[in-house]
């Protein structure tokens, strides 16, 4: 097991390594990450500023939502965003060498590829959410520092889940990769938003079947008591485990049966 | 002068044409697109129709039926225009293949530019009026009236589709100059669609941000089409918003010529 581990961990460094040599691009890289975040987090500004509350939220309630959950994202982006390569690998027939290597085929595309330049994008989710836990009126104690890292945490499960599920279904779809963006990226969009402003099919979609509301929204409405979606308990923020448990068990299946399904495509 | 070949066998009136077919190549491809499209889409339209709800009933000029056109439209649009920088003549820059396009008896502006511009006329058909149609079931998004708005849109329409991918090829020849265009693509990606009104209308933006947009050919590409095709800008107003895209198609054009110009001295292929 140790040894295992020590090979990704070899694989990984020698990845950073590459990147971090080509300065000047490396650079810029971070800077437009970092730029990217920010925008996103102007958008909400821009739309929170002209109109004073959306969907029970204000703009200093809402930057927690973001704060929590583009960090999250951004941290399963680091670690498992590269799945977004499987369709170019299968076209190119590169994914047919990971079968031939003693390593698990899923830790070789997760580690195929390692983007440091998305630190950058950590970075932005990371200050909103300090920002944000500054400005919000919170009842501090030891409840509330559980309830962040739990969502933290399980948002970033949940985040990562969506990236494996998203490669388990690029089997299938190939040449239709984008048709994954609608949960992956989607999933991103609506996971800064309050799921108040959802209709009823959006719920059920991005509350239930690929559960991003558990990342952010659900814990901040437990967490600063606004009134959340009519009918749902205010409790519900504590069951973003369960919620990453069922995201993680999608993923698995999807990733096991794309895999079985796959016959190799390049010479 | 030789006498101009007749259309069937114009090169750029098939370099349209090409881009057109290449695009239709690749069904599953498009309907993925729209998939993700649509979900954006209902995304966008519940938070922004959520705003203009808590506003009462009116935000920037917006009515509710109003910004689910803004949403819808613009969804549509997606497709057509280029929000994210990448491009066929960035890679070909970057292998060097772009050699071989500077040795053909063709503009290498007009080629690229009309091929892009042939991809985005064709997602028109399987991804545009699918995205309107599904803004028009599900919401009560507002149409124009009269057959003269609906012409007027159109011609905004597509002059933006062509400021677009005119302004990518420029982001592009940067390429000539840098080894790495990965950086500026991320920082197109990052200000266009921000600026061209993908995310939210650009009249919420406060007024100095408003200014700073205005200042670039961005809101060319989505925003002021969709102020003509909705019928939310009519007659005059209409008239304004074209006259400003041509200004900024005649800009990012001639900024185009200069920078092929140049960078064609410039450029030095590696390896043989």
């Amino acid at each position: 097991m140790r040894n295992a581990l020590r090979a990704y961990r070899v694989v990984l460094a020698s990845r950073a390594r590459s990147q971090a040599s080509h300065r000047a691009s490396f650079r810029m890289d971070l800077v437009g990450a970092l730029l990217v975040g920010l925008i996103e987090f102007t958008e909400i500004w821009v739309l929170y500023t002209a109109s004073d509350q959306i969907g029970g939220f204000t703009l200093t309630q809402i930057m927690l939502v973001f704060g929590l959950s583009d960090l999250a994202f951004s941290l399963a982006d680091l670690v498992a965003g590269h799945c977004d390569n499987l369709p170019r690998y299968v076209r190119a027939g590169t994914l047919d060498v990971f079968f031939l290597r003693p390593q698990a085929v899923l830790a070789q595309l997760v580690t195929s590829d390692l983007s440091l330049r998305r630190i950058g994008r950590c970075l932005v989710g990371a200050t909103a959410l300090t920002v944000a836990l500054v400005l919000n009126d919170i009842d501090w104690g030891i409840g509330t520092i559980g309830l962040l890292a739990l969502a933290l945490a399980c948002g970033f499960v949940i985040f990562t889940a969506q990236f494996v599920t998203a490669a388990g279904l690029q089997f299938f779809l190939v040449n239709g990769a984008e048709m994954t963006n609608a949960f992956v990226y989607g999933g991103r969009y609506a996971a800064t938003q309050s799921a108040t402003v959802w209709p009823r099919g959006l719920l059920v979609v991005f509350g239930a079947i690929f559960p991003v509301a558990f990342a952010a929204y659900l814990p901040v409405v437990t967490l600063l008591g606004t009134p959340g979606v009519a009918g749902l308990p205010a409790w519900l923020g504590w069951c973003a485990p369960v919620a990453a448990c069922w995201a993680v068990v999608v993923a698995a299946v999807c990733w096991r049966w794309g895999l079985r399904h796959y016959r190799g495509a390049g010479g | 002068m030789r006498p101009l070949p007749p259309p069937a066998r114009n090169p750029y009136w098939r370099f349209l044409v090409a881009g057109v077919r290449g695009q239709s190549a690749y069904p599953l491809a498009t309907l993925a697109g729209l998939v993700a499209n649509a979900t954006f889409g209902l995304l966008k339209g519940a938070i922004m129709g959520a705003a203009v709800e808590s506003s009462g009933g009116e935000l920037a000029g917006y009515s509710a039926a109003t910004m689910a056109a803004f949403v819808w439209l613009g969804q549509g649009m997606l497709g057509s225009v280029n929000f994210w920088g990448g491009s066929d003549l960035q890679a070909r820059i970057t292998s060097g293949d772009v050699a071989v396009d500077f040795l053909r008896p063709v503009s290498v502006q007009a080629a690229h530019v009309l091929t892009d511009i042939g991809k985005g006329l064709f997602a028109l058909l399987p991804r545009g009026l699918p995205s309107v149609v599904i803004g028009v079931l599900v919401s009560s998004m507002a149409l124009p009236a009269d057959a003269g708005a609906y012409a007027l849109g159109l011609a905004s329409l597509l002059i933006g589709i062509a400021v677009s991918h005119a302004t990518v090829y420029v982001v592009a020849t940067t390429g000539f100059w840098l080894v790495e265009t990965r950086g500026v693509s991320v920082l197109y990606m990052a200000v266009s669609g921000f600026f061209a009104g993908l995310f939210t209308p650009i009249y919420l933006f406060p007024d100095w941000l408003l200014t700073l947009a205005l200042l670039t050919p961005f809101p060319s590409m989505m925003q002021l089409p969709i102020d003509v095709l909705s019928g939310q800008v009519t007659g005059a107003g209409a008239w304004q918003h074209l006259g400003t895209q041509l200004l900024w198609l005649a800009l990012v054009l001639g900024a185009g010529h200069l920078t092929t110009r140049a960078g064609r001295r410039r450029l030095e292929v590696q390896g043989g």
